[in-house]
């Protein structure tokens, strides 16, 4: 679910308002310097890869210890004390420098994200809760994070939680992931016994709690206000927004919700600077991220990399290329089950990040590259997609819950045929009548696989039809 | 749905949901887009609608900005009264500059919005959530008995595409849904469910029963009990009325009448003293059903069960033709000249020994000709079944109206209740405390038994005793009641039956003229039928005891059916005539038996426990011989020759002028002044203590309480339900147990 938590988070005039400021910002700064908290300009045009010193998770892989002793050993939880102590302002100034965005799959500006915490208080308590339900099909990274390198959550935890004057920070974890949160919960008791969280946090006067609390299987958890209803206890459902949970969140206080990659950058950014985290990847489209590479690969793997990098580099770099070599590629999903496919003539030479998939009529999503070759049967693939999105539709908006199961239907039709070619029009206005439509993202979620299929493979589609019209009229004939 | 806690949570943003909303919106618009208004702009806004401006308050939401020029957005959940889910987004409006259609029903405008509620967008919006909603909704609108006044079936003609897109119907059809077994009232077929969840909003939010709920998700999401079982609130045949298609109908009305083939009287209902407004449902002169209408000082728009469904109560039991007790014992029945000859014969015998006793369903034109006969025949004694405190107390309105008014106690921040259960006695009364509970911090605390109130209150116990504590300021409930901005006691009428009843009633109301405010009065009698304000108004007393000291020879009994008056206590010779609707108590004990009109079936004032008048109207005319009451008493008086001054109801009702000029200014309020009502100083207020109860308890006890609901079956069936559904619950526990 993560990845289709799209802009939701402010509704569309308002980014209108916030984005292009800074793009108009970075414009005028020629002419006069640039206001604090703008990423430092990008000189590079070439991204990737990404040099072993400059890796944020260096434990990814679990070939060292999670624990206390050898999260400290490769540098988590050094200077703690100074970043806590150096405030608010200062922490979310290094992240706006550093241009992070979430890595959730919305891609909103992480700093942006956090300073709306920093209203007047009313006297409620402020929460930070840390989506840690990763559902969408073909994305594991908040796993390994969790597995193999706890620490620099919980530590991300206090720094975030810091800078948005959070009481506690709630870890909301996928109930399916029992190392993951059992591993989490050993990380967070030993930060609390080395007097690392809770009261007094690292010494540094500030009081602060972090809970995990573990889900119960819904995919649909993952979207944010959902998430926050699960987290009180009740069912998993979206709410409405306005409001929005930095007003009214958990328990009705000001909440935040982040990716437990955002978060868990976020120390080695302050420790580094933003600047560091800016010199890699495109303008807007900064830092490295953890990519998760599966499906028809030599190689399948989870690799921390700079953004920007371009796909065929990425997959023949890191996973041996594609099963049959790269001629053999028939398309890719890019970022999770929820971003719309690809072909391989995109493939060839689509940048992965925010801005370069959008141009490709794509979206990076949670990074999560699903890679198909040509022995896949696109369209039943697409069509599982959907069959899993009606599983875990709420159900509780209209145009989700009628009109993923219809698209289901239609799906399971195409994959045999058994459909008129009008019929494929008809899925397009159907997707389209669902996307935009609903409470959360989920419904867009559910769109875009079909729009990408029949954007990119109608000729297959229509090809089966017509294998199928004619089974039909041998059969009848005989 | 479960927002309601939520607010309550909060606090210190104590407000209904949607205002919360709006607020946190004008804090979020001034923190992100540059700082604009302050939150707290009280001048308004321009939007604009289909290019008209309208000038809204900050907070406003789209579709109440559009509801003010008169556009209607569509909507199946969104209900004015409910807190707002969003779900079913028919609502969708196209707003310049945004991108994706907003949801109206839930989205604040901003200042210079430019709503489209007619754009192309809109349109397929609309078209497209249509399209949906009836891909599975079956299409069995010939047996549904919502027909001709659904939601769904006229939103689809309005705004829906003219023909369907789903050919899925020829591979796996529509969905079905297993139909739920939730009590003898509402009837379940869940398959037509749009999943508005209204009715899971009411549950929670009105009923204050968390009964109703969803279980499964997506497509497979249902609304239901979870657990089959009773939906056991006695305000459940609202979910009807909220239900936007046919999955929620009435059950006694099933496949009866469809609602073009009906005529609707705008009536009042008369089964409780709150007075709800009605439509009484009518065909071939059958009352066949009553919904609620709308009165926001009285019902809002919801009606209690036994008002909406005892109605089956007035077709049976019905006194049809005038009978006469034989010498044998039996009453026979004879035509009208021989019944009114058998009651004057008695009455010139009875030589001014003449009394009268009314009941619960008399309406007040009937109790104006009875006195009028019976002072004319030289009788004093004139009571009503339900008793009060002795002496001059009913003299004063104010001792025995709820002065705080229904409406009133929506905003009362602190209630006591004494020796009464709202609930049941006054269901839609106690809507308005749950409501003042929900969203008004209302602090509650009741001394009685311990009852279950669909909110929390403080019991304080029992024990009499304790209304003294409290009176005299030295319980911790009286520094409640004396902090609060619009406190209020509320007595039970059935306290005051009690022999201390009026040192209660003294010791209170004294109490209250200390809690008293400006244009607030806390003292509030809740009474418990629609007779008795009326009563009391054209100068009965009350209470049976003078009766039975008086030994009348004729004795009157006007819709009198409580039974608290036996043949006993009577003198033997003494010739009791009941005037009434329904073969119960009354008409048992009586010698002479007049078939007198329910109230659908006259024009009729009744004064509710606020003191408001308001008049029923003639639906259907009585069966069989039955006459309007008063007509028969005005036809007594004619043959012992002392004719009532009036021969139409516009001169009764210039009679009940002259009385009390407040009881023909129908629908309003004559607000009782709280000063004339000082207690009597000679009145003792020793308080004797003893534990003090009440009638209604739980939910089987509200369903019969007068003689229409006696007679209805419905009812019956309800008893039986909830007793069932007690054994059930009896047998869960034992079984846990083991």
């Amino acid at each position: 679910m993560a990845a289709i938590v799209r802009f939701n988070l402010l509704t569309k005039p308002q980014i209108v308002a916030a984005l292009p400021a800074s793009l108009q910002l970075q414009r005028l700064q020629s002419t006069q310097a640039p206001p604090p908290g703008t990423p430092p300009p990008q000189t590079k045009t070439k991204f990737g890869p990404l040099a072993d010193e400059d890796r944020i998770f260096t434990n990814l892989y679990g070939r060292h210890d999670w624990r206390l002793k050898g999260a400290l050993k490769r540098g988590d939880w050094y200077k703690t004390k100074e970043i806590v102590l150096k405030g608010p302002d200062w922490i979310i100034n290094e992240i706006k420098t550093s241009g992070l965005r979430g890595r959730g799959g919305a891609g909103f500006p992480s700093g942006m994200k956090w300073s709306f915490m920093n209203k007047p208080g009313d006297g409620r308590p402020k929460y930070l809760v840390v989506n840690a339900d990763e559902g969408e099909p073909g994305t594991c990274k908040d796993r390994d994070i969790m597995r193999h390198d706890p620490h620099k959550l919980v530590e991300g935890c206090l720094i975030a939680g810091r800078a948005m004057g959070a009481q506690a920070a709630y870890i909301y974890i996928r109930g399916e992931f029992y190392n993951e949160a059992s591993n989490m919960q050993l990380a967070i008791a030993e930060a609390y016994q080395a007097g690392l969280i809770g009261k007094n946090a690292c010494g540094t006067g500030y009081d602060f709690d972090v809970f995990m609390h573990r889900g119960a299987g819904a995919y649909i958890c993952g979207e944010e206000t959902a998430l926050i209803e699960s987290l009180e206890g009740k069912q998993g459902k979206p709410r409405l927004k306005p409001p929005f949970p930095a007003d009214v969140g958990v328990f009705g206080c000001p909440t935040t919700v982040t990716n437990v990659e955002t978060v868990a950058v976020a120390p080695s950014i302050c420790r580094r600077g933003g600047p560091w985290f800016a010199s890699f990847g495109r303008t807007r489209n900064s830092g490295t991220k953890l990519f998760n590479i599966s499906g028809h690969v030599k190689n399948p793997c989870t690799v921390e990399e700079e953004m920007s990098i371009p796909l065929k580099e990425l997959i023949e770099r890191h996973c041996g290329g594609v099963t049959g070599g790269w001629d053999n590629l028939l398309g890719v999903i890019p970022g999770g089950s929820s971003t719309p496919i690809i072909p391989k003539s995109v493939c060839d030479d689509v940048i992965m990040d925010f801005d370069g998939l959008i141009a490709a009529q794509t979206s990076l999503g949670t990074a999560a590259i699903i890679v198909m070759d040509k022995s896949t049967d696109v369209i039943k693939a697409i069509a599982r997609l959907i069959s899993f999105y009606k599983h875990e539709s709420c159900g509780q908006c209209t145009p989700c819950r009628e009109g993923i199961g219809w698209m289901n239907k239609i799906m399971t039709r195409f994959v045999k045929g058994d459909a008129q070619p009008a019929e494929i029009d008809m899925l397009w206005e159907i997707s389209k009548q669902i996307e935009g439509h609903t409470i959360c993202a989920l419904g867009d979620g559910a769109a875009w696989p079909v729009q990408g299929l029949i954007r990119h493979f109608r000729p297959e589609i229509e090809k089966r039809m017509q294998l199928h019209a004619g089974q039909q009229t041998k059969r009848a004939s005989n | 749905m479960i927002r309601a806690p939520l607010v309550k949570a909060l606090g210190a943003l104590s407000s209904p949901t949607h205002q919360i909303q709006i607020g946190s919106r004008a804090v979020r618009t001034t923190a992100v887009i540059a700082q604009q208004a302050p939150a707290k702009a009280p001048e308004k806004i321009e939007v604009f609608v289909d290019d008209i401006p309208v000038q809204v308050l900050p907070g406003t939401t789209v579709l109440q900005a559009a509801a003010q020029i008169g556009v209607e957005i569509p909507r199946f959940c969104y209900h004015e009264r409910l807190a707002v889910a969003g779900n079913c987004r028919m609502c969708l409006v196209e707003v310049e500059k945004s991108p994706k259609p907003v949801a109206a029903c839930a989205m604040p405008v901003m200042k210079g919005w430019r709503i489209k509620t007619n754009s192309d967008l809109t349109r397929k919006a609309r078209e497209g959530v249509m399209e949906f909603l009836l891909m599975n909704h079956p299409l069995d609108c010939p047996i549904c008995d919502q027909g001709g006044e659904c939601d769904l079936q006229d939103q689809a003609m309005a705004f829906g595409s003219d023909r369907s897109r789903f050919t899925d119907i020829n591979y796996t059809g529509k969905r079905a849904v297993e139909d739920k077994d939730i009590g003898p009232l509402v009837k379940t077929i869940m398959t037509r469910c749009i999943h508005c969840t209204r009715c899971v909003r009411f549950a929670s939010e009105i009923a204050g029963v968390d009964d109703l709920g969803t279980t499964g998700r997506g497509n497979d999401m249902q609304i239901g009990t979870y657990v089959e079982k009773l939906f056991l609130t006695e305000l459940s045949g609202n979910v009807i009325d909220l239900c936007p298609v046919g999955a929620l109908t009435n059950k006694p009305y099933s496949f009866v009448a469809r609602p073009w083939e009906i005529r609707k009287v705008s009536s009042i209902d008369v089964l409780d003293a709150v007075g709800s407004n009605i439509v009484v449902s009518t065909r071939t002169n059958e009352v066949l059903r009553i919904l609620p209408r709308e009165n926001e000082d009285v019902n809002e728009e919801w009606l209690a069960d036994k008002s909406r469904f005892a109605c089956d109560g007035l077709k049976r039991q019905r006194l049809v033709a005038p009978m006469v007790r034989m010498p044998n014992g039996e009453l026979q029945a004879v035509e009208w000249e021989g019944a009114l000859i058998a009651v004057a014969k008695a009455l010139k015998k009875a030589n001014g020994q003449v009394a009268g006793v009314s009941g619960q369903l008399a309406d007040v034109e009937s109790l104006v000709a009875l006195k009028d006969l019976v002072n004319r025949l030289e009788g004093e004694t004139l009571v009503t079944e339900q008793g009060f405190i002795k002496g001059a107390g009913s003299d004063v309105r104010a001792n025995y109206l709820l002065n705080s008014t229904i409406a009133g106690l929506e905003e009362a921040d602190a209630v006591l209740l004494v020796g009464t259960n709202p609930r049941y006695e006054a269901p839609l009364v106690n809507t308005r405390l749950r409501k003042a509970y929900v969203h008004n911090e209302l602090q509650i605390a009741s001394i009685g038994p311990k009852i279950d109130l669909s909110y929390q209150h403080e019991n304080l116990g029992a024990d009499a005793s304790l209304i003294k504590d409290v009176c005299s300021g030295t319980h911790a409930f009286s520094k409640v009641l004396e902090g609060a901005k619009k406190p209020a006691i509320i007595i039970g009428a059935d306290l005051l039956e009690r022999p201390d009843g009026a040192a209660i009633h003294a010791t209170i109301l004294d109490y209250c003229q200390k809690l008293k405010k400006k244009d607030w009065n806390p003292f509030n009698v809740l009474q418990n039928n629609a007779a008795q304000v009326g009563a009391l108004d054209v100068g009965y007393q009350a209470g049976v005891e003078a009766v039975i000291k008086a030994q009348p020879k004729v004795l009157f009994l006007l819709n009198a059916d409580a039974g608290k008056l036996t043949r006993e206590q009577l003198p033997k010779d003494c010739f009791i005539v009941y005037i009434g609707s329904h073969g119960d108590n009354g008409a048992s004990i009586a010698d002479a038996v007049l078939p007198g009109a329910a109230y659908t079936e006259k024009q009729a004032i009744y004064v509710n426990t606020e003191g408001r008048p308001q008049q029923t109207l003639t639906a259907v005319s009585p069966p069989g011989m039955a006459r309007e009451d008063w007509k028969i008493l005005r036809a007594i008086s004619e043959v012992v020759s002392t004719p009532l001054p009036y021969d139409t109801l516009d001169e009764l009702r210039s009679r009940l002028e002259d009385l009390g000029p407040h009881l023909t200014r129908l629908g309003e309020l004559e607000p009782a002044s709280l000063s004339e009502a000082g207690s009597q100083a000679t009145i003792s207020k020793s308080i004797n203590g003893g534990p003090i109860d009440v009638k209604q308890k739980e939910l089987r006890d509200y369903f019969m309480t007068d003689a229409v609901s006696r007679a209805s079956p419905t009812m019956a069936k309800c008893i039986s339900a909830v007793n069932k559904q007690q054994r059930q619950n009896e047998q869960a526990k034992q079984s846990v147990a083991i």
